[in-house]
């Protein structure tokens, strides 16, 4: 018999005399659980995390009385919230209003099923992993339609008309970035992604694909620069006016989540996930810790953009998106498509025997790089062009306002 | 895991992520004060009375976004398949995916000359 341990808990159960049906499901609970439940307990440390890390660029201290370095700020923060009163307000479409947040959390939580920890450990390795992605990641847009619209509030529906046009329009870009792991990796399970990057990581072969992914799981994420949802100014608070206490939280965990989520997807998708020197040894130990050392940088990056960059207006918020990241995001993708095949036709793509040696992967890289490099001088020459004449307008514009005055003052 | 397996606990997990916001909630329904008032339970529009029906009509704008998001989003999945079978495409397979696409950048030009993606 076999040791017990988690990689076979069905066999173990069956041995010890399950029905084996019910020990399958045991162990699909079991996984459910533990892949479920972890964003949940991380989160809880995320908001200390960015919360100090805002303090200390604003400079301030931030939370440091509840317990060591104010560690348990979050939890007494969520005790505080349990503990106030909900408010529904009248006339609000009471199902709807309560569903929402918690759609706002399943959104991000559903993500967590693909994502690959380590070699063996993956909370369900499907075949269609990244497509899943996509399906499950759109059911946030519609926790805030719904939440918008059920809260019978004028600011709370204008905010959410106007996140959605954002969440919308950023997923295709994001779709796009998407697509290029896919290529390379000629697979859409998370797993084989990984896998596939043995050799060189995607994210050498194509940065400009990742940066867009980068840029638009922001503005999925609806964090600065991209905050419109929260453009206290304008629309008081946007889509969650009228949410108090833990629903209000829960919209709020579900941010929080989601920024990690968006690290760990760049991890993963183009900067080989799990993969790392002696991952194969001990696949239990460094793979999730590989994983999340990547995500961590990420997700700091994404702190860092979140507090040092102003918001940008909403015009120009569509304008980035349809006049610049998607015909980026389609230009990029076709000319991947391009240079891979002309890879494979000139030989310099390596063979299938040796794609997981750094070396063999070299060429191929290089040539893919030139293209990226290419793409990103063309872009960055068209908008330093495009700033100047835009510069040159409005100076163009205060000279003459300033030449009216003085008109008048004579 | 075999497929069915696969989707059971995509399934197992669909309710779970239900279940596990939702216990905070149902936690804050025992511990929270329930002390509703009329004037409470107001919509709240900076303290202003609110004034006719909160379920108007929308401005057409986000329609028309809304619309070429979707030419884009049905397109897309069908270079799913191609990205994946992309190895074993050949050359004329190859390039009828990447007319399709270059199709797909014409639709973009053609709402950006017409306007349809001017924030007005």
């Amino acid at each position: 018999m076999d040791v017990c341990s988690i990689n076979n808990i069905a066999r173990c159960l069956v041995n010890s005399g399950f029905d084996p049906a019910l020990a399958q499901f045991i162990t699909i609970l079991l996984g459910v659980v533990v892949v479920a439940s972890f964003p949940l307990v991380v989160v809880i440390f995320l908001i200390w995390v960015e919360r100090k890390f805002a303090a200390r660029i604003q400079d301030r201290i931030g939370p440091n009385r509840v317990g060591p370095y104010g560690l348990l700020q979050t939890v007494a923060d969520a005790i505080k919230l349990i503990a106030k009163e909900d408010i529904t307000p009248a006339g609000a479409d009471r199902l709807v209003y309560n569903a929402a947040p918690i759609m706002a959390v399943m959104s991000v939580l559903l993500i967590w099923a693909v994502i690959p920890f380590s070699p063996i450990h993956v909370g369900v390795d499907l075949e269609i992993g990244a497509l899943y992605f996509v399906a499950v990641a759109s059911i946030a847009t519609l926790a805030i339609m719904l939440a918008g619209w059920s809260s019978n509030n004028k600011y709370a529906l204008l905010g959410a008309f106007r996140v959605v046009a954002q969440l919308v329009s950023y997923e295709v870009p994001l779709v796009f970035a998407l697509l290029v792991p896919i290529l390379f990796a000629s697979s859409m399970s998370m797993q084989d992604i990984v896998h596939a990057q043995s050799g060189m990581w995607f994210f050498f072969m194509a940065p400009v694909a990742g940066l867009i992914f980068f840029i638009s799981s922001q503005a999925e994420t609806g964090r600065a620069p991209f905050d419109l949802l929260e453009a206290e100014s304008e629309i008081v608070a946007g889509f969650n006016i009228e949410y108090s206490g833990m629903k209000f939280g829960l919209f709020f965990a579900g941010e929080f989540m989601h920024v990690l989520t968006n690290g760990v997807l760049m991890a993963v998708l183009f900067f080989g996930g799990w993969l790392g020197p002696l991952v194969e040894q001990a696949p239990i130990i460094l793979g999730p810790l590989y994983l999340f050392a990547k995500s961590t940088f990420w997700y700091l990056l994404s702190l860092l953009i979140r507090n040092t960059v102003p918001r940008v207006r909403i015009d120009q918020l569509m304008d980035f998106n349809w006049k610049f990241l998607v015909p980026l995001s389609i230009v990029n993708f076709v000319v991947i498509a391009v240079l891979l095949r002309l890879c494979e036709a000139l030989g310099i793509a390596p063979a299938a025997a040796n794609a997981n040696d750094f070396v063999a992967n070299i060429p191929q890289t290089l040539v893919l790089l030139l293209g990226n490099a290419a793409i990103a001088a063309y872009v960055l020459n068209r908008l330093r062009r495009a700033g100047r004449e835009q510069r040159l307008a409005e100076a163009g514009r205060t000279l003459a306002a300033v030449g009216e005055k003085a008109a008048v003052a004579h | 895991m075999n497929v069915l397996n696969e989707w059971a606990f995509v399934g197992v997990f669909f309710a779970l992520s239900w279940a596990l916001p939702a216990l905070p909630i149902v936690a804050a329904v025992f511990f929270s004060p329930k002390k509703a008032n009329a004037i409470k339970l107001q919509t709240y529009e900076c303290g202003v009375e609110t004034v006719g029906d909160t379920w108007v009509q929308f401005k057409v704008q986000y329609y028309l976004y809304g619309l070429v998001f979707l030419v884009f989003d049905v397109e897309m999945i069908f270079l799913f398949p191609w990205a994946m079978a992309y190895e074993r495409l050949d050359t004329f397979q190859f390039f009828a995916g990447i007319v399709f696409i270059i199709l797909l950048l014409d639709v973009l030009v053609y709402a950006v000359k017409k306007n349809v993606l001017e924030w007005s």
